[in-house]
Parts: structure tokens; C-alpha cells; sequence
């Protein structure tokens, strides 16, 4: 029989707060998937209800392949929760199936941030989102976030330095997260329903629907957050 | 024949999903398809009282895919146009009877017989929002002009996204024209403006719709309904036409504009 003769990816798995972490040994993703699947069939009993992080280390994953190894999956019974990865395009994956990217509990984007707000500001890296964030969709950076698009109400950034919003920003935003009151936030245009700089929340201007203000930039300013109109 | 399988979706419910799905396929079938649509909202169905077909069934998606029936025998055949047929959801199950294959396969059988197939996707995200995506060529999203429902929406258009399956096709459901002139309703170009995606339908407010899903004779059939006529409009987008939106559908879009170049003017 084939499967007798394919080769088997090692699967590694242990418990980490709430879930079961797999780790594969090499082998290409659908090997690897495959290996994983069996394990799940071999032991359902252990794996039913349980929810997973996946190590895919390097393995470059497209929305297809996530998609349907989280539809695998679900169809026994076990959940996919997040996806640890090096590779750019998984986490990219990862994020839009709206699936973590860290393991649970983690603080690391705090901690990030507590370690650059030291360093100086060209060393931060930037992330840059070239899309409309929609409801439900979150993003989460150590760095500066630029998003080339809008933020609809509903979405989430949350980001160690600046946020930069090249569209409209209706949805909800930190910048500094914590610990940076340098940090600002700028928009063409500003209408978001949550605004917090470090820990300080801004109290945002209702305004009229289809007023037009222009460019602004929001900052801190006497423990407050201000916002300005953009002048070159 | 390859079919297109197109998936009509919402997020929040009672915007009117069931409603496009039956006047969609029906007016598809009208022009001359050959079309097929799944109920995807098992445990709740009701695709067949809409299409006034719920008193010929017996078996549904449940029992095709578990083998109790053979495929054919679970397509209702409807009684007043010779190519429109209903795979019904079960009612006496939930949405984790069917999964996400099952749905991939199921089209890919029918793909060869029909021009369409079209899937009404229960509201939320969970299990029966993935039945119905994963076999999705094309997806419409419903949406009403109200904030919760454009919420929802924009929340849909985003998985549609993340799921490699967009963009999405918006059709803004249940436009009252009296409330958009009193500024009462966002108008069409609001919704358009937040969601950024194309439209294909807008279909007014319109008694008749109602009272065809009672008696389950879509709207679609009725000449002088005006919804019915931009479910017509829709269809004849869907089959590549180029129909410029009705006279009564581009009014919000017009009177939007001279209202701000008056209120410039005053200003």
C-alpha cells in the first residue's frame, strides 16, 4: 500500500497552558500533515476537544493549505488555535484566518516593546499592511504599524511604536503599547472608536458623520492625548 | 456544462439570505440555466418553504452525504420551471453533520450537470459559514443599510479574504427610499464606501417579497414588482450583462449628490 511506503514526518507533541504544542521533524508540509492526521486518528480519544499550536518552522503555508488542514482537523474534533512559524507567508496566513501566532499567554509583545522603547528608533522594524483591515481582524506588532488602507470599525491594531494609517482610521488603536508615550498615531482621516497611546486613553471628539478634516496626528501631550490637524 | 458555485452569505441574520438565494436562483433559471441550490443552514432550514417546495421532500443534504440516498434523489425538482432544483438541508441535525469536504465533493459531482449551483449559508462564522465557503467560486455578500448588519458584513468580506475566495460581491438588501430621502437610512453609497467592494444588486423594499415567501412563489417571477426586477437585474450581472442599475436603485446615489451641492451652495 502507498502509505506503508510513504515516508513519515516525526510529530512531537506536548502540553503547554491549554493546548497541545506539535513540533514536526523535516519533511515537506503535506508528509508532515499527513503524519499528524494519522497520530490524530490513532489516538482520538487523547486528542478530541483539544486545542493545537503547530511549529510549521520554515514551512511556507498559503490560505489553502491552512484553511484545509484547520477543516482536517475540525472534522475530528480538535481545533486549531495557532501557528508558530519563521516564514513571512505563514504568519501572514495565519493572521488573516484570524489564528495566533504566538502560544497562548504569551507576553512577547510587551516585552518587545520594553526592551526597543531602549533602543533607538531606526532600530525598531516596521510592519507594513497593505490592505483594509476589516471587522474582527487584529493586528499585533512590536515595531511600527503602517497600514495602506483603511482601519474599519471593528478592527484592532495594537503596536509597540507608531501606527500609521494611510486611509481612514474608524476602528480601534494602541500605539506605544505600555510603554512608549513618544509614540503617535496618524491618519487621513481620524475617526476612530478607541484610541489609547501607552496607557493613557484618549477621549476622541464625536464628530459630525462626513466631516472632513483632513490628515491628523494624535500624541501625547501634558498626560493627555491630543489630536492635530497634519500642516507640512 | 462546468458550474459556478456561488455562495450567498451575511454574518448577522434576517437581512435576507434565503430570500436572494431563492429569487437569485430562480431568476437564473427563468433565463434559460440549468441551477441547483443547497440549503446549508441544517437544523434550521427553511430554503424549501421559501421556494414553496417544502411538502416534497424526503431526503436531504444529510442523507446524500452519509449514503442513505443517491444524489439524484435528494433534488426536489421545482414545479414551475423545468431547470431549477433544491437539495434541502436536514432539520433534525446540526451543522457538524456535513463538513467542509463533504461540501467540495458534493459540488464537484453536480459541477458537470449544472450552470449553477447556489449554497444559502446559515448566519455566524462557525462550522455551517466554512460548509458553504469551501466550495465557493464566487461568494454575494447581504447586506441591509444598518450599521449591525454593514458590521457583520465587512467581518464576512474579511474571512471571505483571508480565505482566498474574494473579492466578495455585495448586494445591499431591503433599500427604503422614502428613509434614504429623509436621511434616515444610510444610502447605498455609504455602505459602499465602508465595504469597498463591488455591487451587483440593490434590491428595494418591497411588500411583494414577503408575501411571495409566504406562499413560496419568489419575487422574482412577479413582473411588476420592482424587487423582483432588480433580483432580474442581479441575474443578468451574474450571467456577465452589463445593466445599468434601475432608475429607482441609482435615485439615492443621484439625490446624495445634489443634496451636497446644494448644501455647498448654501454654505
Amino acid at each position: 500500500m502507498m502509505m506503508d511506503t510513504m515516508q513519515q514526518v516525526s510529530v512531537e507533541i506536548k502540553g503547554v497552558q491549554n493546548a497541545l504544542l506539535v513540533t514536526f521533524g523535516e519533511g515537506d508540509w503535506l508528509l508532515a500533515e499527513a503524519s499528524l492526521l494519522q497520530r490524530v486518528d490513532a489516538q482520538n480519544a487523547f486528542f478530541k476537544g483539544a486545542r493545537l499550536v503547530v511549529d510549521v518552522a520554515e514551512r511556507d503555508l498559503k490560505a489553502a493549505d491552512m484553511g484545509k488542514f484547520r477543516d482536517l482537523l475540525s472534522e475530528r474534533g480538535v481545533s486549531l488555535w495557532g501557528v508558530l512559524t519563521t516564514s513571512v507567508t505563514t504568519q501572514e496566513t495565519a493572521r488573516r484566518l484570524g489564528l495566533a501566532t504566538q502560544l497562548p499567554g504569551s507576553k512577547s509583545v510587551r516585552r518587545l516593546s520594553e526592551r526597543r522603547s531602549t533602543e533607538s528608533q531606526e532600530q525598531v522594524e516596521a510592519l507594513l499592511i497593505r490592505k483594509t483591515l476589516r471587522s474582527g481582524m487584529k493586528i499585533e506588532h512590536s515595531g511600527h504599524v503602517t497600514v495602506i488602507g483603511d482601519v474599519n470599525p471593528g478592527a484592532e491594531v495594537v503596536a509597540g511604536g507608531d501606527v500609521v494609517v494611510w486611509g481612514r482610521l474608524r476602528g480601534s488603536v494602541s500605539a506605544g503599547v505600555e510603554t512608549n508615550p513618544n509614540a503617535i498615531v496618524c491618519a487621513m482621516e481620524m475617526e476612530p472608536t478607541h484610541l489609547r497611546i501607552a496607557d493613557t486613553i484618549a477621549n476622541v471628539p464625536a464628530r459630525r458623520r462626513g466631516e472632513k478634516r483632513g490628515p491628523e496626528v494624535a500624541s501625547i501631550f501634558k498626560n493627555e492625548v491630543i489630536f492635530r490637524i497634519w500642516k507640512k | 456544462m462546468a458550474a459556478k458555485v456561488i455562495t450567498v452569505t451575511s454574518g448577522k441574520g434576517g437581512v435576507g439570505k434565503t430570500t436572494n438565494v431563492a429569487n437569485i436562483a430562480a431568476g437564473l433559471a427563468l433565463g434559460g440555466s440549468k441551477v441547483v441550490c443547497i440549503d446549508g443552514d441544517i437544523g434550521l432550514r427553511n430554503l424549501d418553504v421559501v421556494l414553496g417546495l417544502e411538502n416534497r421532500i424526503v431526503y436531504d443534504l444529510v442523507d446524500v452525504i452519509e449514503g442513505r440516498c443517491r444524489l439524484r434523489q435528494a433534488m426536489i425538482k421545482d414545479k414551475r420551471i423545468a431547470d431549477l432544483y433544491l437539495i434541502p438541508a436536514a432539520q433534525t441535525r446540526d451543522k457538524t453533520a456535513v463538513s467542509p469536504s463533504d461540501m467540495v465533493r458534493l459540488c464537484d459531482q453536480m459541477r458537470p450537470e449544472f450552470d449553477w449551483i447556489v449554497i444559502d449559508c446559515p448566519a455566524g462564522i462557525e462550522r455551517g459559514f466554512r460548509n458553504a465557503l469551501a466550495p465557493a467560486d464566487m461568494v454575494l455578500v447581504v447586506t441591509n443599510p444598518e450599521i449591525s448588519a454593514v458590521r457583520d458584513a465587512d467581518r464576512i468580506i474579511g474571512l471571505v479574504e483571508a480565505e482566498e475566495k474574494g473579492p466578495a460581491l455585495l448586494i445591499l438588501n431591503r433599500v427604503n427610499m422614502e428613509m434614504v430621502k429623509r436621511g434616515d437610512m444610510l444610502t447605498p453609497d455609504d455602505v459602499v464606501d465602508l465595504l469597498a467592494i463591488e455591487l451587483i444588486g440593490i434590491i428595494p423594499e418591497d411588500e411583494q417579497v414577503l408575501v411571495g415567501s409566504n406562499q413560496g412563489v419568489p419575487v422574482v417571477f412577479d413582473q411588476k414588482s420592482r424587487a423582483g426586477q432588480a433580483f432580474r437585474n442581479v441575474c443578468a450581472r451574474l450571467n456577465g450583462e452589463n445593466v445599468p442599475f434601475m432608475d429607482l436603485e441609482a435615485r439615492p446615489a443621484l439625490f446624495g449628490r445634489l443634496g451636497k451641492l446644494f448644501r455647498g451652495a448654501a454654505d
